[in-house]
Protein backbone atom coordinates (compact mmCIF):
# COMPACT_ATOMS: atom_id res chain seq x y z
CA UNK A 1 0.00 0.00 0.00
CA UNK A 2 1.07 3.33 -0.63
CA UNK A 3 -0.40 5.68 1.71
CA UNK A 4 -3.57 6.26 -0.06
CA UNK A 5 -5.52 6.51 2.59
CA UNK A 6 -3.91 9.33 4.37
CA UNK A 7 -4.06 11.32 1.23
CA UNK A 8 -5.27 15.18 1.75
CA UNK A 9 -9.21 15.61 0.50
CA UNK A 10 -8.39 17.40 -2.62
CA UNK A 11 -5.59 15.09 -3.59
CA UNK A 12 -8.12 12.14 -3.44
CA UNK A 13 -10.68 14.19 -5.21
CA UNK A 14 -8.38 14.85 -8.25
CA UNK A 15 -7.18 10.97 -8.06
CA UNK A 16 -10.29 9.26 -7.93
CA UNK A 17 -11.81 12.01 -11.04
CA UNK A 18 -8.12 11.09 -13.02
CA UNK A 19 -8.39 6.96 -12.12
CA UNK A 20 -11.79 7.27 -13.92
CA UNK A 21 -10.38 8.77 -16.85
CA UNK A 22 -6.62 6.60 -16.94
CA UNK A 23 -8.87 3.30 -17.08
CA UNK A 24 -11.05 3.89 -19.85
CA UNK A 25 -8.25 5.62 -21.35
CA UNK A 26 -6.64 2.28 -21.19
CA UNK A 27 -10.07 0.34 -22.29
CA UNK A 28 -11.04 2.43 -25.85
CA UNK A 29 -7.02 1.99 -26.46
CA UNK A 30 -8.05 -2.04 -26.46
CA UNK A 31 -10.30 -1.35 -29.34
CA UNK A 32 -7.59 -0.26 -31.36
CA UNK A 33 -6.78 -1.92 -34.59
CA UNK A 34 -9.99 -4.44 -33.18
CA UNK A 35 -12.90 -1.97 -33.96
CA UNK A 36 -15.49 -2.51 -37.09
CA UNK A 37 -13.66 0.05 -39.39
CA UNK A 38 -10.51 1.47 -38.93
CA UNK A 39 -12.29 4.97 -39.25
CA UNK A 40 -13.86 3.89 -35.30
CA UNK A 41 -10.61 2.62 -34.46
CA UNK A 42 -9.36 6.34 -34.78
CA UNK A 43 -12.48 7.69 -33.12
CA UNK A 44 -12.02 5.58 -30.57
CA UNK A 45 -8.04 6.11 -29.89
CA UNK A 46 -8.77 9.80 -30.21
CA UNK A 47 -11.46 9.62 -27.15
CA UNK A 48 -8.85 7.24 -25.57
CA UNK A 49 -6.33 10.13 -25.89
CA UNK A 50 -8.54 13.16 -24.50
CA UNK A 51 -8.98 11.08 -21.60
CA UNK A 52 -5.48 10.35 -20.98
CA UNK A 53 -4.73 14.22 -21.27
CA UNK A 54 -7.62 14.82 -18.35
CA UNK A 55 -5.99 11.98 -16.14
CA UNK A 56 -2.22 13.40 -17.07
CA UNK A 57 -3.73 16.74 -15.67
CA UNK A 58 -5.16 15.41 -12.60
CA UNK A 59 -2.60 12.79 -11.50
CA UNK A 60 -0.01 15.52 -11.46
CA UNK A 61 -2.38 17.48 -9.72
CA UNK A 62 -3.44 14.97 -6.76
CA UNK A 63 0.67 14.20 -6.97
CA UNK A 64 1.68 17.80 -6.02
CA UNK A 65 -1.16 18.36 -3.63
CA UNK A 66 0.19 15.66 -1.69
CA UNK A 67 3.23 17.11 -1.89
CA UNK A 68 4.93 13.89 -1.51
CA UNK A 69 7.15 13.81 -4.81
CA UNK A 70 5.24 11.41 -6.70
CA UNK A 71 4.52 12.60 -10.61
CA UNK A 72 1.85 11.35 -12.92
CA UNK A 73 4.21 8.22 -13.82
CA UNK A 74 3.97 6.95 -10.26
CA UNK A 75 0.63 7.31 -9.51
CA UNK A 76 -0.49 5.51 -12.68
CA UNK A 77 2.01 3.13 -12.40
CA UNK A 78 3.81 2.58 -9.21
CA UNK A 79 0.06 1.76 -7.55
CA UNK A 80 -1.34 -1.34 -6.65
CA UNK A 81 -5.48 -2.05 -7.61
CA UNK A 82 -6.21 -1.43 -4.00
CA UNK A 83 -5.28 2.19 -4.29
CA UNK A 84 -6.84 2.71 -7.49
CA UNK A 85 -10.11 5.32 -6.81
CA UNK A 86 -11.56 4.78 -9.97
CA UNK A 87 -15.38 3.78 -10.13
CA UNK A 88 -16.04 0.19 -11.59
CA UNK A 89 -17.69 1.16 -14.47
CA UNK A 90 -14.74 1.99 -16.02
CA UNK A 91 -12.42 -1.19 -15.37
CA UNK A 92 -14.80 -3.86 -16.65
CA UNK A 93 -14.09 -5.58 -20.08
CA UNK A 94 -14.51 -3.73 -23.08
CA UNK A 95 -17.48 -6.92 -24.37
CA UNK A 96 -18.46 -6.65 -27.60
CA UNK A 97 -19.35 -3.01 -29.26
CA UNK A 98 -22.75 -2.24 -28.22
CA UNK A 99 -21.49 -2.68 -24.49
CA UNK A 100 -18.54 -0.29 -25.10
CA UNK A 101 -20.96 2.02 -26.47
CA UNK A 102 -22.96 1.67 -23.28
CA UNK A 103 -20.66 2.06 -21.26
CA UNK A 104 -19.10 4.84 -22.93
CA UNK A 105 -22.76 7.05 -23.03
CA UNK A 106 -23.61 6.41 -19.25
CA UNK A 107 -19.84 7.35 -18.19
CA UNK A 108 -19.43 10.67 -21.16
CA UNK A 109 -22.63 11.84 -20.28
CA UNK A 110 -21.88 11.42 -16.17
CA UNK A 111 -18.52 13.49 -17.25
CA UNK A 112 -20.35 16.19 -18.96
CA UNK A 113 -22.56 17.29 -16.65
CA UNK A 114 -19.38 17.05 -13.56
CA UNK A 115 -17.09 18.92 -15.88
CA UNK A 116 -19.55 21.18 -16.28
CA UNK A 117 -20.44 22.18 -12.61
CA UNK A 118 -16.45 21.86 -11.95
CA UNK A 119 -16.17 25.08 -14.20
CA UNK A 120 -17.62 26.29 -11.03
CA UNK A 121 -15.08 24.76 -8.73
CA UNK A 122 -13.37 27.43 -6.40
CA UNK A 123 -10.09 25.06 -7.21
CA UNK A 124 -8.09 27.24 -10.28
CA UNK A 125 -6.89 23.59 -11.47
CA UNK A 126 -10.13 21.71 -11.29
CA UNK A 127 -11.82 24.56 -13.03
CA UNK A 128 -9.45 25.12 -15.59
CA UNK A 129 -9.06 21.43 -16.10
CA UNK A 130 -12.99 20.97 -16.83
CA UNK A 131 -13.30 24.31 -19.35
CA UNK A 132 -10.97 22.33 -21.32
CA UNK A 133 -12.43 18.36 -20.83
CA UNK A 134 -16.16 19.57 -21.32
CA UNK A 135 -15.08 20.39 -25.06
CA UNK A 136 -13.81 17.10 -25.42
CA UNK A 137 -16.43 14.58 -23.25
CA UNK A 138 -19.48 16.64 -25.68
CA UNK A 139 -17.90 15.08 -28.26
CA UNK A 140 -17.38 11.66 -26.48
CA UNK A 141 -21.03 12.19 -25.73
CA UNK A 142 -22.20 12.58 -29.02
CA UNK A 143 -20.19 10.04 -30.37
CA UNK A 144 -22.21 7.72 -28.07
CA UNK A 145 -25.10 9.13 -28.81
CA UNK A 146 -25.09 8.12 -32.68
CA UNK A 147 -24.00 4.70 -32.27
CA UNK A 148 -26.28 4.10 -29.84
CA UNK A 149 -29.61 5.36 -31.78
CA UNK A 150 -27.90 3.51 -34.82
CA UNK A 151 -27.48 -0.04 -32.72
CA UNK A 152 -30.76 0.89 -31.39
CA UNK A 153 -33.12 1.96 -34.18
CA UNK A 154 -31.44 -0.65 -36.31
CA UNK A 155 -31.84 -4.37 -37.16
CA UNK A 156 -33.33 -6.35 -34.71
CA UNK A 157 -30.16 -8.15 -34.29
CA UNK A 158 -28.60 -4.72 -33.78
CA UNK A 159 -31.40 -3.47 -31.13
CA UNK A 160 -31.25 -7.04 -28.93
CA UNK A 161 -27.40 -6.60 -28.97
CA UNK A 162 -27.36 -3.18 -27.91
CA UNK A 163 -30.11 -3.79 -25.11
CA UNK A 164 -27.79 -6.43 -24.01
CA UNK A 165 -25.16 -4.12 -24.14
CA UNK A 166 -27.05 -1.36 -21.65
CA UNK A 167 -28.40 -4.55 -19.66
CA UNK A 168 -24.69 -5.78 -18.37
CA UNK A 169 -23.37 -2.28 -18.02
CA UNK A 170 -26.07 -0.12 -15.90
CA UNK A 171 -25.86 -2.17 -12.82
CA UNK A 172 -21.87 -0.60 -12.85
CA UNK A 173 -23.40 3.24 -13.36
CA UNK A 174 -25.33 3.93 -10.05
CA UNK A 175 -21.79 4.06 -8.13
CA UNK A 176 -21.05 7.31 -10.05
CA UNK A 177 -23.63 9.39 -8.02
CA UNK A 178 -22.60 8.02 -4.71
CA UNK A 179 -23.09 11.28 -2.71
CA UNK A 180 -19.91 12.73 -1.05
CA UNK A 181 -20.17 15.88 1.37
CA UNK A 182 -16.38 16.55 0.74
CA UNK A 183 -14.53 19.93 -0.05
CA UNK A 184 -17.46 21.70 -0.93
CA UNK A 185 -17.49 24.41 -3.50
CA UNK A 186 -14.08 22.85 -5.03
CA UNK A 187 -15.54 19.05 -4.97
CA UNK A 188 -18.59 18.52 -6.12
CA UNK A 189 -21.41 16.28 -4.48
CA UNK A 190 -21.93 13.84 -8.15
CA UNK A 191 -25.58 13.17 -6.05
CA UNK A 192 -26.59 16.45 -8.04
CA UNK A 193 -25.12 15.73 -11.41
CA UNK A 194 -28.06 12.45 -11.57
CA UNK A 195 -31.04 14.59 -12.84
CA UNK A 196 -29.25 15.90 -15.60
CA UNK A 197 -27.59 12.49 -16.52
CA UNK A 198 -30.54 11.19 -16.01
CA UNK A 199 -32.40 13.58 -18.81
CA UNK A 200 -29.89 13.07 -21.13
CA UNK A 201 -29.64 9.20 -21.23
CA UNK A 202 -33.41 8.82 -20.80
CA UNK A 203 -34.23 10.93 -24.06
CA UNK A 204 -31.45 9.47 -25.55
CA UNK A 205 -32.53 5.57 -25.22
CA UNK A 206 -36.29 6.70 -26.09
CA UNK A 207 -35.03 7.64 -29.40
CA UNK A 208 -32.85 4.64 -29.63
CA UNK A 209 -36.55 2.77 -28.79
CA UNK A 210 -34.51 0.88 -26.24
CA UNK A 211 -35.47 0.68 -22.53
CA UNK A 212 -33.75 1.72 -19.49
CA UNK A 213 -32.56 -1.35 -17.49
CA UNK A 214 -33.48 -1.39 -13.90
CA UNK A 215 -30.54 -3.36 -13.12
CA UNK A 216 -31.13 -5.47 -9.31
CA UNK A 217 -27.85 -5.18 -8.08
CA UNK A 218 -24.90 -2.31 -8.38
CA UNK A 219 -21.41 -2.34 -7.83
CA UNK A 220 -19.93 -0.35 -4.81
CA UNK A 221 -16.58 0.52 -3.30
CA UNK A 222 -14.77 1.41 -6.48
CA UNK A 223 -13.94 4.50 -4.59
CA UNK A 224 -12.13 3.14 -1.61
CA UNK A 225 -10.15 0.41 -3.75
CA UNK A 226 -12.35 -2.04 -4.07
CA UNK A 227 -12.55 -3.24 -7.46
CA UNK A 228 -13.72 -6.22 -10.32
CA UNK A 229 -11.38 -9.30 -10.64
CA UNK A 230 -10.85 -7.36 -14.18
CA UNK A 231 -8.73 -4.60 -12.86
CA UNK A 232 -5.37 -6.10 -12.01
CA UNK A 233 -5.33 -7.43 -15.09
CA UNK A 234 -5.41 -4.13 -16.68
CA UNK A 235 -2.93 -2.97 -14.60
CA UNK A 236 -0.77 -5.75 -15.27
CA UNK A 237 -1.07 -5.14 -18.82
CA UNK A 238 -0.42 -0.95 -18.60
CA UNK A 239 2.31 -1.10 -16.06
CA UNK A 240 4.47 -4.49 -16.70
CA UNK A 241 7.03 -2.30 -19.00
CA UNK A 242 7.16 0.90 -16.92
CA UNK A 243 7.85 -1.91 -13.66
CA UNK A 244 10.39 -4.14 -15.72
CA UNK A 245 12.38 -0.86 -16.83
CA UNK A 246 11.72 1.81 -13.97
CA UNK A 247 11.88 5.20 -15.70
CA UNK A 248 12.17 4.06 -19.01
CA UNK A 249 10.78 6.55 -22.08
CA UNK A 250 10.66 7.61 -25.10
CA UNK B 1 -25.08 -2.11 -41.86
CA UNK B 2 -27.24 -0.74 -44.75
CA UNK B 3 -28.18 2.76 -44.26
CA UNK B 4 -25.96 3.42 -47.40
CA UNK B 5 -28.28 1.63 -49.48
CA UNK B 6 -31.17 3.83 -48.19
CA UNK B 7 -29.14 6.50 -49.75
CA UNK B 8 -28.37 4.65 -52.56
CA UNK B 9 -24.48 4.77 -52.86
CA UNK B 10 -22.78 2.36 -53.52
CA UNK B 11 -21.46 -0.04 -50.74
CA UNK B 12 -17.87 -0.99 -50.61
CA UNK B 13 -16.40 -4.22 -49.87
CA UNK B 14 -16.58 -4.03 -46.03
CA UNK B 15 -19.92 -2.69 -46.21
CA UNK B 16 -20.07 1.44 -45.51
CA UNK B 17 -20.38 3.43 -48.56
CA UNK B 18 -17.45 5.86 -49.44
CA UNK B 19 -17.25 9.58 -48.93
CA UNK B 20 -15.13 12.08 -50.10
CA UNK B 21 -14.28 14.72 -47.61
CA UNK B 22 -13.34 18.40 -48.16
CA UNK B 23 -11.52 20.74 -45.44
CA UNK B 24 -11.31 24.38 -45.00
CA UNK B 25 -8.49 25.17 -43.05
CA UNK B 26 -9.54 28.75 -41.88
CA UNK B 27 -12.18 31.49 -42.80
CA UNK B 28 -11.66 33.18 -46.16
CA UNK B 29 -10.18 30.03 -47.89
CA UNK B 30 -12.55 27.11 -49.80
CA UNK B 31 -12.80 24.29 -48.84
CA UNK B 32 -10.04 21.45 -49.98
CA UNK B 33 -10.13 17.97 -51.03
CA UNK B 34 -8.46 16.28 -48.66
CA UNK B 35 -9.32 12.11 -48.97
CA UNK B 36 -11.85 9.87 -48.58
CA UNK B 37 -13.41 7.19 -45.59
CA UNK B 38 -15.96 5.01 -44.95
CA UNK B 39 -19.07 5.84 -42.97
CA UNK B 40 -22.22 4.32 -42.70
CA UNK B 41 -24.05 7.71 -43.28
CA UNK B 42 -23.93 10.90 -43.34
CA UNK B 43 -23.72 12.23 -39.63
CA UNK B 44 -21.29 9.38 -39.50
CA UNK B 45 -19.05 10.65 -42.07
CA UNK B 46 -19.27 14.27 -40.78
CA UNK B 47 -17.85 12.54 -37.31
CA UNK B 48 -15.28 10.34 -39.04
CA UNK B 49 -13.65 13.10 -40.58
CA UNK B 50 -13.35 15.36 -37.75
CA UNK B 51 -11.86 12.40 -36.07
CA UNK B 52 -9.38 11.59 -39.26
CA UNK B 53 -8.69 14.89 -40.96
CA UNK B 54 -8.92 17.33 -38.48
CA UNK B 55 -7.07 15.93 -35.35
CA UNK B 56 -4.20 18.61 -35.54
CA UNK B 57 -6.49 21.56 -35.97
CA UNK B 58 -6.30 21.41 -39.75
CA UNK B 59 -9.68 22.60 -40.05
CA UNK B 60 -13.02 25.31 -39.07
CA UNK B 61 -15.62 23.64 -41.61
CA UNK B 62 -15.51 20.14 -43.00
CA UNK B 63 -17.64 18.63 -45.77
CA UNK B 64 -18.59 15.30 -46.89
CA UNK B 65 -20.08 14.24 -49.80
CA UNK B 66 -20.96 10.25 -51.12
CA UNK B 67 -18.12 9.36 -53.87
CA UNK B 68 -20.63 7.96 -56.20
CA UNK B 69 -21.96 11.70 -56.38
CA UNK B 70 -18.99 12.84 -57.88
CA UNK B 71 -19.00 12.78 -61.57
CA UNK B 72 -15.24 13.09 -62.81
CA UNK B 73 -13.54 13.25 -65.96
CA UNK B 74 -12.29 10.66 -67.55
CA UNK B 75 -8.58 9.75 -68.03
CA UNK B 76 -9.31 8.62 -71.41
CA UNK B 77 -10.86 11.89 -72.11
CA UNK B 78 -8.06 13.32 -71.10
CA UNK B 79 -6.64 14.99 -74.50
CA UNK B 80 -10.17 16.26 -75.77
CA UNK B 81 -11.03 17.48 -71.99
CA UNK B 82 -7.31 19.24 -71.50
CA UNK B 83 -5.04 19.88 -74.76
CA UNK B 84 -6.98 22.52 -76.42
CA UNK B 85 -6.34 25.01 -73.99
CA UNK B 86 -2.69 24.45 -74.17
CA UNK B 87 -2.22 26.60 -76.91
CA UNK B 88 -4.77 29.32 -75.91
CA UNK B 89 -2.53 31.93 -74.83
CA UNK B 90 -4.38 34.94 -74.75
CA UNK B 91 -6.35 33.18 -72.03
CA UNK B 92 -3.80 34.24 -69.78
CA UNK B 93 -3.69 37.59 -68.35
CA UNK B 94 -0.34 38.00 -68.49
CA UNK B 95 -0.56 37.62 -72.63
CA UNK B 96 -1.88 41.56 -72.74
CA UNK B 97 0.39 44.52 -71.81
CA UNK B 98 -1.18 47.11 -69.50
CA UNK B 99 -1.20 50.35 -71.88
CA UNK B 100 1.42 52.91 -70.05
CA UNK B 101 -1.00 55.43 -68.14
CA UNK B 102 -3.97 52.93 -67.37
CA UNK B 103 -4.65 53.53 -63.90
CA UNK B 104 -7.77 51.19 -62.21
CA UNK B 105 -6.40 47.87 -63.80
Amino acid sequence: MSGVRTLPPLAAYALALGDDALILAQRLGEWVAHAPQIEEDVALANIALDLLGQARTLLSYAGAVEGAGRDEDDLAYLRDDRDFRNVQLVEIPNGDFAITMARLLAFSAYQYELYTALLGSGDDTLAGLAGKAVKEVAYHRDHATQWVLRLGDGTELSHARMQAGLDQVWPYTEELFDPTSQLPGVAVDPATLRPAWDSYVTSVLSQATLHKPEPRWRSRGGRDGLHTEYLGHLLAEMQHLHRSHPGATW
Amino acid sequence: MTAGNEQGHETSKRGWPLWEVFVRARRGLAHQHVGSLHAPDAAMALRNARDVYTRRGEGVSIWVVPSAAIVASSPDEKDPFFDPAQDKVYRHPTFYDVPEGAKHL
